[in-house]
């Protein structure tokens, strides 16, 4: 019998241990804030990236005194550990039982790809601060996601646009042998139009270089066009500096693998670098200082491009609000709003194109050493002007 | 002590009938997350419980369980991605979005997939099976992140989930009936291959394998068929999971992935029936509370892990057995392990 | 001709590294029988904890030494803490706590250290690189860590056979009682081994801190490539350990070197780079498959 009861009581205890999880919390009045549901990687390898974006965004949130666009708002943030699961019971429980409405937050591409489509089916909307993948700016676009960023695939066009710029006659390719890597490759060869002596697809688990930069010494490219994220990057940055290949052959990259973090890594090593990218901490535009400076003096750090699109996007939020859009049971008045891009951009100019993805300027950065002796990115030319994304004409919203 | 296999019967059927009420429960208490959770700890309930018949039962520690799960949920994701454009996979194989057709693929292939991995891996044993396994499903792993045509890292989309004749996976709580069902069939099964001649001869190997032999017994031939079994429970788990997540992605086949329905197996308790189950409910509720409470929860769950492995004996299963039953470490087809009933670890 | 003899260079030196983080994982296995899943964050702590070092001191030395002083104090209590009450469990056991264990460094590391990857210079009397292949300038800090490979290989080897310590060490391996019998605590003896292990691993954090990125988590992205040298190698045996890594090392390098360019005279285009890249990365593992089909107990197998 005791058998028996131990049975149940074990049932009784599941039963019990889902039911009142700690997920549930009480319904909140109507007088309460916004609410606004923050899906992001605070551990693991993308950790950095994860953190900027919240602390971008909730740096918007101080600014507006707990406000966005006049509304109040409140900001509950989880991790994803950068697994697509997690993300997805993270949304399912800020969707079903919180009943959030608005979303955002999430750094990769495959964490989006499991959250996104839940979200979109239960009504609620998603405005992404940074992974923008291609099937969700084309066939898949929807009237309640909205990209902040870019489109992933803009960031290596404006590179190789850059390397077009800089007349380069032959480049070598090299990017991490994973979906991101082959996207960044067709991104470059968009708008480069040179000859490329060769691709090479590195491993994800790799952390030697060695034998891939023998080759770009054996090939003598005019230049290098590499993709590798986070600490990979770093690491090929490194060798690439000590195998004396960076005086011989300089390197032309999108903004995901020379950010103000991974140059702060990577030092001296990063001198002489073209960087194509949508934003930098130098940007003569007075919401760009403004950020720039308040967010140095809360966290004591340069903020990377992730931190301006966590703010731009809390910003874009506050712009939907003040236009009629702080109902979210309405998603087509928020759409309304949202579509005016009513904000002081840090970038400048920024409209939202017809798959609500932006459409933005481009610039080409370079390494160079600043006033104080260190390396630091400088803003050098606009290569693209009113650039949107190759996906947009396969939109129909 | 006696057995009551039908007192044990009328038990499992009432815990199942109170385990299908669950979304009722959840729609009455406003909480309609927790029948999408649920459903995930069911599907990791047959994943535990398919790694505990090699791990629990035949003593062979795998830590690449996770390849078997992923090929199963690769199998759905595939046939899926093939069904729109009409394409056949291979210009063979037509895509479907059928159950009925799918999950017996995702066992075929899981259980391909288990004996091509395990002819090899049971080759070696003890610490050199374990790195081979794990090295296995990383090598899977890095197959299907760089293979661009499903997506790669980015993994692969299923919107619609699989039909099952009239019922829709789309709806969460016809996921998690059809979950429980999978459930309760797989342990209907492991209960009794486990009570077979076949379940007793895997035990006898665990205990001592070379009394086995010397009995004129082949293990290889048991241990690799446990072994295929153990993958094709994994593949169901995946290939139901993918319904349910509708989404396939490598992260499915991370090592850490295998390491977690390890941990799921001692947590619950090994050896056990319904021990994985338990387990696979203890670590989704306390990754989920964990998760809810701190972002650095990842610092709590490890001393917890290691605070199980040390100080628990038997994992949660222990907690309702009826009084420690002795290990003798008998003969081959000695005592049968029974429900929820503990027994000490390796013996 | 000259491309091929720096490929190998380059073959050697990334042996080398493995041989440091797979000679730890081996010595404590083979001789105290525990599979330490966790010897990949005694490696982070090695590195963060040099990096820290050099960027505060500005000193190379300091940094080496704090850096392996560190990996194996957190080694050695980790041993003291857990580990010490695994020897009599299985594997599984095992396996699973250092499963805890490396969750629970990582996440304490993040909250040390922060998320940032860290900065770490070469230390400037290694900068710079020599032609020892006319025409091919192979960097300094490279070729060092060969050096140190190869001494601390040479060095383990006298330990183990030349010494009274690698003597109970041995002994302790094949009979616990023995080396009781004649005083020897064995309980200190096994957690100095386990320090020996982690400041093997601390070594090679500390010295791959300029060359590849110190940041969370690089314990693991290199922890599986050790097991396959371990596993081809023959685990409990550091021979075998030196002979996998440089093996591993050797395939693993030039399959990424050659593999593209011979498969481009194969079949051509865009198509070759993507299957070199996807073949070149399972080389390592089919490779362990085939010697442990033939030698199901590695190259050298321990206890014999």
């Amino acid at each position: 019998m005791l058998h028996r009861r131990g049975l149940l009581a074990a049932g009784a205890l599941g039963g019990a241990a889902l039911v009142a999880s700690p997920l549930a919390r009480p319904a909140l009045a109507q007088a309460a804030p916004v609410r606004i549901g923050m899906i992001t990687s605070l551990s693991g390898p993308g950790a950095y990236l994860g953190q900027d974006i919240r602390d971008g965004f909730l740096l918007a949130i101080e600014q507006g005194g707990g406000k966005l666009g006049g509304t109040p708002v409140a900001l509950l943030v989880e991790d994803d550990g950068l697994k697509p699961g997690q993300g997805k019971q993270i949304a399912e429980r800020f969707v079903g039982n919180e009943k959030i409405r608005l979303l955002t937050g999430i750094v990769f591409s495959n964490v989006l790809g499991a959250v996104l489509p839940d979200v979109l089916d239960a009504g609620a909307v998603y405005a992404s601060p940074n992974a923008s993948p291609s099937n969700f700016a084309g066939r898949d676009c929807h009237r309640n996601y909205w990209s902040i960023a870019w489109q992933n695939d803009s960031l290596h066009e404006s590179a190789g646009q850059a390397a077009q710029n800089l007349g380069h006659k032959r480049m070598f390719l090299l990017a991490a042998n994973y979906q991101a890597g082959r996207d960044a490759i067709a991104g470059f060869r968009r708008m480069y139009k040179g000859e490329v002596l060769g691709e090479i697809y590195t491993r994800l688990d790799q952390t030697d270089y060695a034998a891939e930069l023998a080759r770009i010494r054996a090939a003598r490219p005019d230049a290098v066009y590499q993709f590798h994220p986070g600490g990979l990057g770093i690491a090929f940055l490194r060798q690439y500096a000590q195998a004396g290949l960076a005086e011989l052959v300089p390197q032309v990259v999108a903004a995901p693998s020379m950010d103000s973090t991974t140059l702060a890594a990577v030092g001296e090593a990063a001198l002489g670098m073209t960087v194509g990218s949508h934003w930098n901490s130098d940007f003569d535009v007075p919401a760009s200082r403004a950020f720039v400076a308040a967010f140095r003096a809360k966290y004591d750090r340069l903020p990377t491009y992730y931190a301006q699109q966590g703010f731009d996007t809390a910003l874009a939020i506050g712009g939907a609000f003040r236009n009629g859009g702080a109902d979210l049971a309405d998603t087509e008045a928020f759409r309304k709003g949202m579509l005016k891009a009513d904000f002081a951009s840090t970038r400048g100019r920024f409209r939202f194109g017809p798959n609500q993805h932006p459409v933005q300027d481009w610039f080409m950065l370079k390494v160079e050493r600043g006033a104080d002796g260190k390396p630091a990115l400088v803003t050098k030319a606009k290569i693209l002007s009113d650039h949107g994304d190759a996906y947009a004409a396969q939109c129909r919203l | 002590m006696r057995e009551h296999p039908a007192r044990e019967r009328a038990a499992l059927l009432l815990l199942l009938a109170a385990a299908a009420l669950l979304p009722f429960l959840a729609t009455a208490l406003g909480s309609p997350a927790t029948v999408p959770l649920a459903s995930r700890i069911v599907i990791y309930g047959i994943a535990a419980a398919s790694l505990n018949l090699i791990l629990g039962h035949g003593g062979l520690v795998s830590f690449g369980h996770a390849a078997f799960y992923g090929l199963g949920g690769y199998t759905v994701g595939i046939l899926y991605a093939h069904l729109a454009p009409g394409d056949p996979f291979l210009g063979l194989i037509p895509g479907s979005n059928q159950l009925a057709v799918t999950l017996p693929a995702a066992l075929l292939v899981g259980g391909l997939g288990a004996a091509a991995i395990g002819a090899l891996s049971l080759r070696t044993s003890g610490v050199q099976f374990i790195m081979i396994t794990l090295a296995f499903a990383q090598m899977l792993y890095f197959l299907f992140a760089s293979l661009s045509a499903y997506g790669g890292d980015d993994g692969l989309s299923v919107r619609r989930p699989n039909l099952l004749g009239p019922l829709n996976l789309r709806d969460p709580a016809t996921m998690y009936w059809v979950a429980l069902g999978a459930l309760a069939l797989w342990l209907a099964f492991q209960r009794r291959l486990v009570r077979s001649r076949f379940g007793r001869v895997l035990e006898g190997i665990r205990q001592n394998e070379a009394r086995v032999v010397a009995s004129g017994i082949r293990p290889y031939p048991y241990k690799l068929a446990a072994f295929v079994i153990a993958g094709m429970g994994a593949a169901l788990a995946g290939a139901l999971m993918v319904n349910a997540m509708r989404f396939v992605s490598p992260d499915m086949l991370h090592w850490t992935k295998s390491g977690e329905l390890m941990v799921m197996v001692i947590l619950g308790g090994i050896g056990t029936l319904l021990g994985p189950v338990l387990g696979a409910l203890a670590l989704v509720v306390l990754e989920t509370g964990l998760t809810a409470l701190t972002e650095n929860w990842q610092v709590v769950l490890g001393p917890i892990l290691v605070v199980v492995v040390l100080f628990s004996q038997g994992g949660l299963a222990a907690l309702f057995r009826r009084r420690p039953a002795s290990d003798a470490p008998g003969a081959a087809g000695g005592r049968l392990p029974r429900l929820l009933s503990w027994r000490r670890r390796h013996g | 001709m000259a491309l091929l003899l720096e490929q190998l260079l380059n073959g050697l030196q990334l042996g080398v590294m493995l041989f440091l983080l797979a000679a730890g994982l081996t010595l404590v296995f083979g001789i105290m029988g525990v599979i330490n899943l966790a010897q990949g964050s005694l490696y982070m702590v090695g590195a963060f904890a040099g990096a820290a070092l050099a960027a505060r001191t500005g000193s190379a030395t300091l940094s080496l030494l704090g850096g392996i002083a560190a990996a194996a104090a957190v080694g050695m209590a980790m041993e003291l803490a857990v580990l010490r009450r695994l020897y009599r469990r299985g594997h599984l056991d095992q396996v699973l706590a250092t499963f805890g264990m490396i969750l629970f460094l990582n996440q304490a590391m993040t909250m040390l250290a922060g998320r940032q990857p860290l900065f770490v210079a070469v230390p400037p009397a290694l900068e710079g690189a020599v032609e020892i292949i006319p025409g091919v300038p192979y960097p300094v800090y490279r070729l060092a860590i060969i050096a140190v490979g190869i001494l601390v290989a040479a060095g383990l080897w006298l330990l183990i056979q030349r010494t009274r310590l690698g003597m109970l060490v041995r002994a302790g391996a094949t009979n616990r009682e023995m080396v009781r019998a004649l005083g020897v605590d064995i309980r200190l003896l096994y957690t100095l081994v386990f320090g020996l292990g982690a400041l093997l691993a601390g070594l090679a954090g500390v010295m791959a801190g300029p060359v590849f990125s110190v940041q969370v988590g690089m314990g693991e992205q290199i922890l599986i490539t050790t097991f396959v040298v371990v596993v081809i190698g023959g685990i409990g045996s550091v021979r075998g350990a030196f002979a996998g890594a440089m093996l591993v090392g050797l395939v693993d390098t030039l399959l990424r070197a050659f593999l593209p360019d011979l498969l481009r005279g194969a079949i051509g285009g865009p198509d070759a780079d993507a299957l070199a890249g996807g073949l070149a990365s399972m080389g390592i593992y089919l490779l362990m498959a085939i010697v442990l089909l033939v030698r199901p107990r590695g190259l050298f197998p321990a206890h014999a």
